[in-house]
């Protein structure tokens, strides 16, 4: 069982550009999930492709917005404005807290 | 004025060329610019070879910079594969003539929440476009998104939105698409957001050997060649066949040119072929049509001329030793560098194929003459609807050139019957000149005949000849015609030998008989001198006779006389007495 449990540290990255409103709602999203079920126990990453272009290839992004789980390996990534939290959490390889 | 200016010459929709063989010439210039093309086949067809093709050509040869956004290859790889066609994507990429980017979306490492767009695929090829300058922009393949990622709706929409954002921006752009299932053009429909131009490659496989197409579908506001064209992947990238124009104005020549063989020369006309024409020789096996390619080609190479043999029967060592033996000795002109004999299998490659490498080589060594030997095994497994416009462009293409072109031509029927014409049909209406050789079966053996079914331009001989081979090569001989039939070989010379006996047995007749007269006038003649001796031994008996007379008469008067004056009477009286 793959729990918050384990002290592993999520370092995430959500890569969106501009200001708009996928990603406004993406960024609210993401620390809202982060801050019930990882707290203390992750970093995030906000990069706007607008101002550096050249950072898109390397994650091979092209959905935006998209969130890369970068640690703990295998890297995983979730497209769209993280609003299924459900899913947030199957993508990010993590079990909601039962109790 | 200005009106009826552009009543002639309309306004013309802006081209990039590909700088592609062929392709150019095809769509009347190039593709749209600014606009996107969509190029769609089924897999390995060449799309992707075409689009960086594209891209190439028009970084080095054109100066417009272009990048490459590949969907199913990574960089490594496209570089590896057309690092074989001479393309050096490494220095062009550092250069910044070429940007590559592989997109690689892996659907398990994805999960789908909420609402998103396909920004960062504009902002990535955005930025490459803005780093290198790019004017041109290849997508190869951008369906493979459609098995990425799982909105189909939102990726519709984006696609939508991207091409247009290319048009926008001025890209002259290539999109490759699979070939769909049926009749669709591409599996998810790209065509119906790429409405500019279409171009659909095929690759299909007929009786073993493959050929590559190419046709535009669609070319808005602009005309095109809608037919389907015969491509290839050369050494040099794509050829698209027609490789020389669709026009049919090349210049004609008065030059004419021996065909080494006297006779034949004679019959055409006097004085051999046109400089550029072109000559089928058929006939059935055996029936002298490479001895007489091989003389063609002798022939040129003694005129100093230069001349390519291309061989599909026999290998270049087995034609020198074959032609040595009737006398044609192509080893020097091989040496000097006059002939070049380029022999290879038919069934190598497709016809096609064969005949790039033909316009290859033509234009590499610039010919005077060229010889094919045969066709007949090039076109042996297509029907003549695919060859004939095939054959179309090359002779097309070597009469351009002003190249004097024979091609042999083996017929399946059987020697003499019919069908050796039927079976040309397919190319000979191409042909300025054709030679017919047959076997004649008679008499128990078999010999060679020619004749000159056409000769275009030229009053021509409609006479059968013998034709012969011997080791002093090629000679052609009047054939005896007599009771119905063509009498050749030793019929012709038993034929001969009969006429010449009887001739000799009616000379000595008439010297017989001129002999006769000769002794039967002799003989006259001494019967003449016989009557003549008669007659003059008559006359001179008569005339004795007379002479006698008078002496009687005489000497008879005189006696009177003398009795007359022995008797004293008168002198008068003397006839009373007697």
């Amino acid at each position: 069982m793959n729990t918050i449990s384990t002290t592993e540290i999520f370092e995430l990255r959500l890569y969106v550009a501009g200001q708009t409103a996928k990603s406004l709602a993406a960024f609210a999203n993401l620390k809202r999930i982060c801050e019930t079920h990882l707290a203390g126990q992750y970093r995030i990453e906000v990069i706007d492709l607008l101002k550096t272009p050249q950072l898109a290839a390397g994650d091979q992004i092209l959905a935006l917005p998209t969130l890369v789980r970068r640690l703990p390996e295998p890297i995983k990534k979730i497209i769209g404005d993280l609003s299924n939290e459900e899913r947030v959490l199957v993508g990010l390889n993590l079990q909601p807290v039962k109790e | 004025m200005k009106q009826q200016f552009d009543l002639l010459s309309p306004p013309c929709l802006a081209k990039s060329p590909t700088g592609i063989t062929g392709l150019d010439e095809i769509t009347g210039g190039g593709l749209p610019t600014g606009r996107p093309t969509l190029v769609c086949g089924s897999a390995g067809c060449g799309k992707t070879l075409l689009s960086i093709e594209f891209l190439v050509r028009g970084a080095v040869e054109f100066g417009e910079p272009g990048v490459f956004m590949m969907f199913e290859e990574n960089a490594a790889e496209l570089t590896a594969n057309v690092r074989s066609l001479g393309f050096d994507l490494d220095e062009l990429v550092e250069q910044k003539k070429i940007a590559l980017d592989h997109v690689h979306i892996e659907r398990s490492e994805i999960e789908e929440t909420g609402e998103y767009d396909l920004e960062g695929l504009f902002i990535r090829l955005g930025h490459s476009i803005n780093v290198i300058g790019a004017k041109r922009v290849v997508l190869d393949t951008v369906e493979a998104l459609f098995a990425g990622l799982p909105n189909h709706a939102i990726l519709r929409a984006e696609l939508r939105r991207l091409f247009r954002w290319l048009k926008d921006r001025g890209m002259t752009a290539i999109i490759t698409g699979e070939r769909g299932e049926g009749n669709a053009i591409t599996r998810y429909g790209l065509e119906e957001y790429v409405a500019d131009c279409v171009i659909t490659l095929d690759h299909r496989v007929t009786e073993q050997i493959s050929t590559r197409r190419l046709r535009v579908l669609k070319y808005r506001g602009s005309s095109h060649g809608t037919n389907e064209y015969p491509f290839l992947i050369g050494e040099r990238g794509i050829s698209v066949l027609p490789i020389t124009s669709l026009r049919l104005d090349h210049a004609a020549s008065v030059e004419r040119l021996s065909t080494g063989i006297a006779r034949l020369d004679e019959m055409l006309g006097g004085l051999g072929v046109f400089r550029g024409s072109s000559v089928l020789v058929s006939g059935s096996p055996g029936t002298g049509k490479s001895s007489l390619g091989a003389t063609f080609a002798d022939t040129a190479c003694r005129r100093g001329e230069r001349a390519i043999f291309f061989a599909y029967e026999e290998s270049r060592a087995q034609i020198l030793r074959n032609m040595q033996s009737i006398g044609i000795d192509l080893e020097p002109w091989v040496k000097q560098g006059l002939l070049q004999i380029q022999a290879s299998r038919p069934s190598l490659q497709g016809l096609e194929q064969h005949l790039v490498e033909m316009h290859d080589t033509v234009l590499a060594f610039r010919p005077a003459v060229v010889v094919v030997d045969p066709i007949s095994n090039l076109t042996i497994e297509r029907g003549d609807g695919e060859v004939k416009p095939t054959l179309m462009r090359l002779i097309d293409f070597l009469k351009q050139q002003q190249i004097t072109t024979l091609f042999t031509s083996l017929t399946t029927g059987g020697s003499g019957t019919s069908a050796a014409e039927d079976s040309q049909v397919g190319v000979s209406s191409l042909m300025d000149t054709w030679l017919l050789l047959r076997n004649v079966e008679f008499n128990g053996e078999r010999n060679r005949t020619l004749h000159v079914l056409k000769s275009r331009g030229m009053a021509h001989s409609n006479q059968v000849r013998e034709f012969i081979l011997s080791d002093a090569g090629i000679d052609l001989v009047d054939v005896y015609l007599g009771a119905g039939h063509v009498l050749t070989g030793t019929a012709r010379v038993a034929q001969a030998a009969h006429e010449r006996s009887v001739a000799e047995l009616r000379q000595e007749d008439h010297e017989r008989k001129l002999r006769q007269l000769a002794s039967k006038q002799k003989a006259i003649e001494a019967q003449i001198a016989a009557l003549h001796a008669e007659g003059e031994a008559e006359e001179a008996e008569v005339k004795c006779a007379i002479a006698r007379e008078t002496l009687q008469e005489k000497s008879t008067q005189q006696n009177t006389s003398a009795m007359a004056q022995l008797r004293g009477g008168p002198k008068t009286t003397n006839g009373d007495n007697q």
